[in-house]
């Protein structure tokens, strides 16, 4: 029987808050190898899972894992893994997968000092290139980012939301600082939470067509063994799921997986302001830095300087339009990253000439502190 | 009680506890007490032996940095942890330390006393240092009340060890009690700058 707590206080770490929001979205299958700095989500989702119903597997690496994932949403079961950097190198080949069978799942890489085995306990933000373009081929994709315990119940939510509303894979951003940082947070009441479910065929079988456009692009999902025919493979495929080398086909089954995404870039780019109305500079985070920024601007306002903040919470696709307003209207940017400059370059792509954007890049394997951001605010 | 940010931080080799008394003391605060917590904690890829410190944010406003910015309290359980960790106190911060393992403090603004020994005598484990250091540190943070301290205890530790752990933290706030705080400086500021 699963203990009940919705509307209690706990004092949790972001890992416990993800499984908890995963839960709350209706995940009832995970399957992971485990990692530092990300082990404790499947420690959690270990013994929260058969509570609910759910399923857990501990395979034997994370090819596997995400492979069981892919399986596991195919049969209608909303279904995620975590990991860290060197699983979510292994976990490439099946994101590519996921991407080109439409398969709804969450991934979550918790971040931390790479390339390799690199600083297993220590914060970094070195792959949120590679959950952009980490897998081979041209194609769209939705990367989160979380900076705070509450954030990684929410986030993880609204993952699984876009996940199942445009049958893509999602992967979420987290970080060491975020993931083992432990916040008082209460677990949102049940009725409270949005949740939102892949839509079926309401065909009869004999006329389903598994990969048919429609107007928003998402083919009704129907769940292996629910007597739909659904043919799954990693081939470019016609509308019925079989191998197709028409260009005519192939140009429009690929269109149509970037086309759905831009459809929805005005729910998918979320980003958070604080102090942006009348700033003069800002400072563009994302992660347990937005944490450090938010700070830094509460000091810079307290020295008089009219200093803002955007929290990236969406990292791809790049919240342009909220990015390029906020430019215009200061005279400086400044991007703050546990890397040497990958959101910092999407930054300077949007920019156009609009303002200064400026860099401040830590990869030491500690968190960026308020007062590095705020002195580079005063320089600005 | 309304406050901005008070500070904690913990400190020791990894296996001592230091960042079981953190989350015991966050709870106790963030739980127990009411108040607004972040605890955060870096240690190494060892699993057991080198360096681990835990901070602990409490504050009555939400909190931004989840990290500490200026110590009010720090705890080291042996005298690496000390040398490395003993930065960014404030000029009132109290340094509490386990005085069977560090021999040399860097302020004078201390509170030695011997917790594995406590433990020993007390729960019939050195293990319990970390408890007894946390009933000290819950004695002279202002923030928490013994029962507060208590109820987080009880609540966290496995049933079997509750019994040991109660005496360790009861034999820890009884030793910070017996200590005389008006021995020490009340800043470390030198007179000619600190504000009358």
């Amino acid at each position: 029987m699963a203990p009940e707590l919705n509307g209690k206080k706990f004092l949790l770490q972001g890992n416990e808050a993800m499984a908890e929001g995963a839960i709350a979205a209706g995940c009832r299958f995970f399957a992971g190898y485990p990692i530092t700095p990300a082990s404790e989500i499947s420690e959690r989702m270990s013994y929260r899972l058969p509570q609910v119903d759910g399923t857990f597997i501990q395979m034997e690496d994370e090819i596997s894992s995400l492979g069981a994932v892919i399986g596991a949403s195919l049969a209608g079961v909303k279904s995620m893994t975590a990991t860290s950097g060197p699983g979510f190198s292994l976990m490439q080949e099946n994101l590519g997968y996921a991407c080109i069978t439409e398969v709804p799942c969450v991934v979550v890489n918790v971040m931390r000092g790479g390339p390799s085995t690199g600083l297993p306990t220590s914060p970094a933000q070195g792959d949120v290139l590679q959950a952009r373009w980490g897998t081979h081929g041209d194609h769209p994709v939705i990367v989160l980012s979380v900076s705070s315990v509450s954030e990684c119940f929410s986030i993880i939510v609204t993952a699984f939301n876009l996940s199942e509303k445009y049958r893509v894979p999602v992967v979420v951003l987290s970080d060491e600082v975020v993931a083992h940082s432990r916040e008082t947070f209460t677990i949102p009441a049940a009725d409270s939470i949005e949740v939102v479910d892949r839509i079926v065929p309401n065909v009869p079988p004999e006329w389903y067509k598994p990969y048919e456009d429609n107007s928003r692009g998402v083919p009704p999902m129907a769940a292996m063994g629910d007597g739909y025919r659904h043919h799954v493979t990693g081939l470019v495929h016609d509308a019925h799921g079989f191998p197709t080398e028409r260009p005519d086909e192939i140009e429009a089954f690929l269109k149509r997986q970037f086309r759905k995404i831009t459809n929805g870039f005005f729910e998918i780019q979320i980003t958070k302001k604080f102090n942006i109305e009348d700033a003069e500079i800002a400072v563009i985070a994302y992660g347990s830095v937005a944490r450090s920024a938010h700070r830094a601007v509460a000091m810079a306002r307290s020295q008089g300087i009219k200093a803002g903040l955007i929290q990236l919470v969406t990292l791809f696709p790049f919240p342009k339009s909220t990015v390029v307003n906020v430019m215009r209207q200061c005279k400086a940017v400044l991007v703050p990253e546990m890397n040497m400059g990958q959101i910092s370059r999407e930054a300077k792509r949007v920019n156009t000439g609009l303002t200064k954007v400026f860099k401040y890049n830590r990869i030491d394997g500690q968190l960026i502190s308020p007062v590095e951001i705020f002195e580079e605010l005063q320089k600005m | 009680m309304d406050v901005d940010r008070f500070e904690i931080r913990l400190s020791g080799s990894g296996g001592q506890g230091i960042i079981l008394a953190s989350i015991i003391l966050a709870e106790a605060a963030g739980i127990f007490a009411g108040y607004n917590v972040s605890q955060t904690q870096s240690y190494g890829p060892e699993a057991r032996g080198g360096r681990c410190k835990a901070e602990v944010v409490i504050s009555s406003k939400p909190i931004d940095y989840p990290k500490a910015v200026q110590l009010d309290m720090m705890l080291a359980m042996n005298q690496a942890s000390c040398d490395s960790y003993c930065f960014d106190f404030k000029a009132n911060g109290l340094l509490l330390v386990d005085s069977g393992l560090v021999d040399q403090t860097p302020t004078s603004r201390v509170v030695a006393l011997p917790f594995t020994k406590i433990a020993r005598e007390s729960a019939g484990r050195d293990l319990a240092a970390n408890i007894v250091a946390l009933g000290a540190l819950g004695h002279f943070c202002p923030l928490l009340s013994r029962k507060s301290l208590e109820s987080a205890l009880s609540a966290r530790v496995p049933q079997e060890t509750k019994k040991m752990n109660s005496k360790a933290l009861k034999a820890g706030i009884k030793a910070a009690e017996k200590f005389d705080m008006d021995s020490l400086p009340r800043s470390i500021l030198p007179e000619e700058e600190e504000e009358i």
